[in-house]
């Protein structure tokens, strides 16, 4: 019963995080990048217009960042709850 | 040396080392050959990921792509690198844990279903012969162009190292000639870029200069490119022409197939642990990322330094445009294959390259004495054009050819593997065979593979539509029919083999009859498109490239539905995904 509880508050500390990795992943991108892209383009990031940056570079850098963030916060989670592997 | 004896040279030294891995790392047992032993560390597997991953599409096309569409081109990016973060956080982990060969073989034993599996292998093979097609086309047109040998030729001298490497090796094999081949098609990518740079910005890293100003001026590259652009009455670089829907349905097409295509999640099964699947993909879009960072700078460098040869002064000053006989020598060698085309309209021997499409332009054009747009340019040769545009020296050349086949090869050998796997794992040994002995399967395993090789250069050679169009399909086919049914498996319990399937089945057939209607796909044969392409045929004006999003969002609402009005799937199989969702 124990281990049941404590799988299952892992289970749902992994869906958290995955949900809130999801909304950086779709705000830089569908957000920044398409949807709110003209707004953005009035603000000038160095040689860009921010809207254009995150389009073409910004998400791509922040996509890598998102992924390793998620495995270390996942490995951290797995030693917590006490499932990690041997 | 001349520059052919020097591509030669370098090209068949890539191959000389890619066989020479081949050899070393043999399979002998499947578990070699379908995911190289499970033994490959991480920080490998990301690095033979990413060249699995960039076909001759990114290296070859994608720069040039976007330096013709500017900010539409941006789908791509995001697209293509986007599906990463799907794989990391809904898939890679856990189909590692679930540790066995194939994709195919996941929705068998979650759906507890053969008939699943089968509707699986076929979305698996379908999508890999259609992108596989794309890369044989891709190595044919590199070997034509700097080797000089027919597409047919080339294509032969592909399929035969491919056939070496992938029917001797297997995965393991694969795995360790993509380590070689990413290095090649980096470094083949970064070195003109960083030439290219310098000269234009002064700035020598290619992803900095992007946002730098130009050489002895105060204004930006990107600015520059608008100006330049713009007075030509092309719609200014740094903004769109699309709609935005169906450039968030393409992008999400894009991403959601990257995240479903097999050849692709079935790297993640070759790492040893759960974790090392988590931070493989990380790396994956690492080793990624730095081609990809690379090319909306090169697309954008190569858009100006193609603009500004033509049009070397003030728009609509008679001696600003380039005279067709001072062109330099990049133009006259790309003139020769066809890729690059000059029509004299007004015959004023100078060349005019403008928008002629745009009505507002037209008074301008007309008042010039211009008589239309009189050059043509394959978005294709921009990348390969480069060194010869910024006149670097003979073995950047020929690095970048090397580049090019290593990148079609890498892919075609990934796709080439989960084909034969999907045949003598799936097919033979999951449905016809079960008792074949392992060395029987590994056979029928090298026998598949070897005929999949030789469809494939068929498929290069009588491609049945545009590459483009046939690599835009598969990526549609593996958002609408596989990525659904994984992702639910994994994160649902209640999804039983009746809404997998219906759920598989609709996706694939509601996308592959909407590009079929305005494509003509498979049908060339038989005719042309049934409906014109153009955006007021399109169902909410998303394109036949976009339509992917649409048919994964069809095919999660069938089977949720579905599931929901039939039995609960039975209870080994729900232990089977409480068993996969824990590391241990």
């Amino acid at each position: 019963m124990e281990n049941n509880n404590r799988k299952r508050r892992y289970w749902q500390a992994n869906l958290r995080l995955v949900a809130g990795c999801l909304l950086v992943w779709f705000t830089v991108s569908f957000g920044f990048g398409i949807l709110l892209v003209e707004w953005l383009n009035q603000v000038q990031f160095f040689g860009f217009e921010l809207g254009f940056w995150f389009a073409q570079q910004g998400s791509i850098v922040c996509f890598i960042g998102l992924i390793f963030f998620y495995a270390w916060r996942m490995n951290h989670l797995d030693r917590e709850h006490g499932v990690e592997e041997d | 040396m001349e520059l052919k004896t020097l591509t030669y040279l370098v090209v068949g030294a890539s191959f000389v080392l890619y066989i020479g891995i081949a050899i070393w790392s043999r399979a002998s047992t499947t578990g070699d050959f379908y995911v190289a032993g499970k033994g490959v560390h991480p920080l490998a597997n990301g690095m033979a990921t990413a060249a699995d991953w960039m076909s001759a599409a990114s290296f070859i096309s994608m720069a040039g792509l976007i330096a013709f569409l500017g900010y539409d081109g941006s789908v791509y990016l995001m697209g293509w690198t986007g599906g990463y973060v799907l794989l990391a956080l809904l898939l890679a982990p856990y189909l590692r844990k679930f540790g066995k060969f194939t994709v195919p073989e996941f929705i068998a034993e979650r759906y507890d279903s053969r008939a699943a599996r089968i509707v699986a292998v076929v979305c698996l093979i379908v999508i890999s012969f259609t992108y596989v097609a794309g890369q044989m086309r891709g190595v044919g047109i590199v070997f034509s162009r700097f080797l000089e040998v027919p597409i047919g030729l080339g294509l032969v001298i592909g399929m035969g190292i491919v056939f070496v490497y992938a029917v001797l090796g297997g995965m393991k094999g694969i795995t360790y000639t993509q380590i070689a081949q990413y290095c090649v098609l980096i470094f083949a990518y970064t070195v003109p870029a960083v030439f290219i740079a310098l000269q234009i910005t002064g700035m020598p890293i290619p992803q900095i200069a992007f946002g730098s100003t130009v050489q002895g001026d105060s204004v930006y590259l990107l600015q520059k490119l608008d100006q330049i652009v713009t007075a030509l009455g092309f719609p200014a670089y740094t903004s769109g022409t699309k709609g935005t829907l169906d450039v968030f349905c393409i992008t999400a097409a894009l991403m959601i197939g990257t995240a479903g295509l097999p050849h692709v999640i079935v790297r993640f099964f070759t790492v040893p642990k759960v974790r090392d699947a988590r931070y493989s993909a990380g790396w994956a879009l690492f080793f990624i990322g730095l081609l990809y960072l690379t090319a909306p700078a090169v697309g954008s460098m190569a858009r100006l330094n193609l603009t500004e040869t033509i049009q070397t002064g003030t728009v609509g000053a008679e001696s600003a445009n380039l005279l067709y006989e001072d062109r330099p020598s990049w133009f006259r060698t790309w003139e020769a294959t066809g890729l690059l085309e000059f029509n004299d309209l007004n015959d004023d021997g100078r060349v005019q390259y403008y928008n002629d499409q745009n009505p507002e332009f037209a008074p301008r054009a007309e008042m010039y004495g211009w008589n239309g747009n009189e050059l043509r340019v394959d978005p294709d040769i921009m990348v390969l054009a480069n060194p010869e545009i910024a006149s670097l020296p003979g073995w950047v050349i020929a690095l970048v050819a090397a580049g090019g086949i290593a990148a079609a090869l890498s892919t075609a050998a990934g796709l080439l593997l989960v084909i034969s796997a999907a045949v003598s794992h799936d097919l033979l040994k999951g449905v016809l065979m079960p008792h074949i002995s392992e060395r029987k399967e590994l056979l029928a395993g090298r026998i598949s593979a070897a005929f999949a090789i030789v469809i494939a250069g068929f498929l290069g050679y009588y491609p049945p539509a545009f590459v483009a169009q046939v690599v835009a399909f598969a990526f549609g086919l593996a958002a609408a029919s596989l990525f659904p049914p994984i992702l639910l498996g994994i994160f649902s319990k209640r999804i039983n083999k009746e809404g997998a399937i219906a759920g598989m089945v609709t996706g694939l057939v509601f996308t592959y009859a909407y590009i079929e209607y305005f494509k003509g796909l498979f049908l060339r044969w038989a005719g042309s498109p049934w409906a014109e392409d153009v955006a007021e045929n399109w169902l909410f004006g998303v394109s036949p490239e976009g339509i992917g999003t649409i048919g994964a969002l069809l095919n999660f609402a069938v089977a949720i539905s579905v599931s929901h009005l039939t039995a609960a799937p039975p209870a080994k199989v729900q232990e089977l995904v409480e068993h996969i969702r824990y590391p241990r």
